[in-house]
């Protein structure tokens, strides 16, 4: 017999629901999970050491997604931060199954920030949820304004932008209101911090956003 | 190459659906891809034909409905269809706001052949 189902499946359906799972553990130790977004070369990595530079108090665990190096863990430890490893082996994006194998072994102290460097690219990080509270996205002037307009998605759900490489937006004309216009209209809700992530230039807004989030 | 975790999961999540209905074969699927995820069908289909080889999913098609991205104006109400490169109405120049519409990945329908081998 032949016939047509009705499905009606997010594909996402079981990495959500794994996500949720690995989120309520997150919540029942009070962690703070923020899941980081960008290109590859945005300033992902240089504006985590910003931010953690600045949040006092509480202590900070990091994991780290790459394709296959542990170039960006060892250069965190090396600054003393608790930073874990996920070589994802060819996958583009994290997803909480891998995030259950990593956070076995960690020792995620009660109250802490977790915080999670995504793989570089702006497509199907996206579209995974891993367990986090927020999304941060960081772009950079010199990847261009343009950036809302080609990867919708990511900007619609993060909770946060930071736009990197303020120092060098003259050199490559970064049409500054051109990306905030398609910031809003992705995400009205969501703050726009133009910062330096080599001087730290516009990080305490970012920390104290940040911190004003959990209080 | 970000299709081919997508599709990994998404014969996963067929296959599972199949077996619940018992079904022997599956000889098409129907996909909505909303395009603010920025798949790519080609790259959908063909990792889709390599990932269902060997599985009663091989062979089937998979028949994919695209949704255009619709924004709404916040000052005239409008609802438009994305252009790319603007979110701006195109009635009354304000910017738009995404409705949700064009985020859409999911498995509508399948169509399976169930009964005696
Ligand atoms: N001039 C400038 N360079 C930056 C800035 N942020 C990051 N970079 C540089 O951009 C490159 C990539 O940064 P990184 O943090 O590793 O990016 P990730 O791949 O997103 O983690 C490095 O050479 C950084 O020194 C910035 O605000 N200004
Ligand atoms: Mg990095
Ligand atoms: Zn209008």
């Amino acid at each position: 017999m032949n016939e047509r189902i009705s499905v009606k499946r997010a594909v996402y359906e079981e990495n959500d629901r794994r996500a949720a799972v690995l989120h309520q553990g997150f919540a029942a130790k009070d962690v703070f999970v923020v899941n980081i977004l960008g290109g590859p070369g945005a300033g992902k990595t240089s504006s985590l050491k910003q931010i953690i530079a600045r949040l006092k108090g509480r202590p900070v665990s990091v994991i780290e997604g790459d394709i296959a190096s542990d170039i960006d863990t060892q250069a965190l430890r090396a600054l003393g931060i608790d930073a874990y490893q996920i070589e994802t082996g060819g996958d583009c994006h994290l997803n909480a199954p891998m995030m259950e194998a990593i956070v076995a072994r960690m020792d995620i102290k009660p109250g802490s920030w977790l915080f999670i460097e995504n793989i570089g690219n702006l497509v199907c990080p996206a579209e995974f949820v891993i367990g986090e509270d927020i999304k941060l996205l960081v772009s950079s002037t010199a990847e261009g304004a343009d950036k809302p307009y080609k990867y919708p998605a990511a900007f619609q759900r993060a909770a946060a932008v930071i736009l990197t490489k303020k120092d060098i937006a003259p050199y490559v004309h970064f049409d500054e209101a051109y990306f905030r216009a398609g910031v809003r209209a992705l995400n009205p809700s969501a703050p726009v911090f133009l910062v330096d992530a080599l001087s730290g230039d516009g990080f305490d807004e970012v920390a104290s956003w940040l911190s004003g989030l959990r209080t | 190459m970000h299709e081919a975790s997508v599709t990994e999961a998404l014969v996963k999540l067929a296959l599972e659906e199949a077996l619940s209905r018992d079904a022997l074969r599956v000889t098409a699927i129907g996909l909505v891809v909303g395009e603010t995820t920025g798949y790519m069908g080609e790259s959908l289909e063909f990792y889709f034909r390599n990932f269902s080889k060997g599985t009663i999913l091989e062979g089937a098609s998979l028949n994919i409905a695209y949704v255009k991205p619709k924004i709404k104006c916040p000052n005239c109400s409008l609802v438009f269809e994305r252009k790319k490169f603007t979110f701006e109405c195109p009635a009354c120049g304000t910017p738009g706001e995404m409705t949700g519409i064009g985020n859409e990945f999911y498995i509508d329908t399948m169509d399976i052949e169930t009964g005696e081998r």
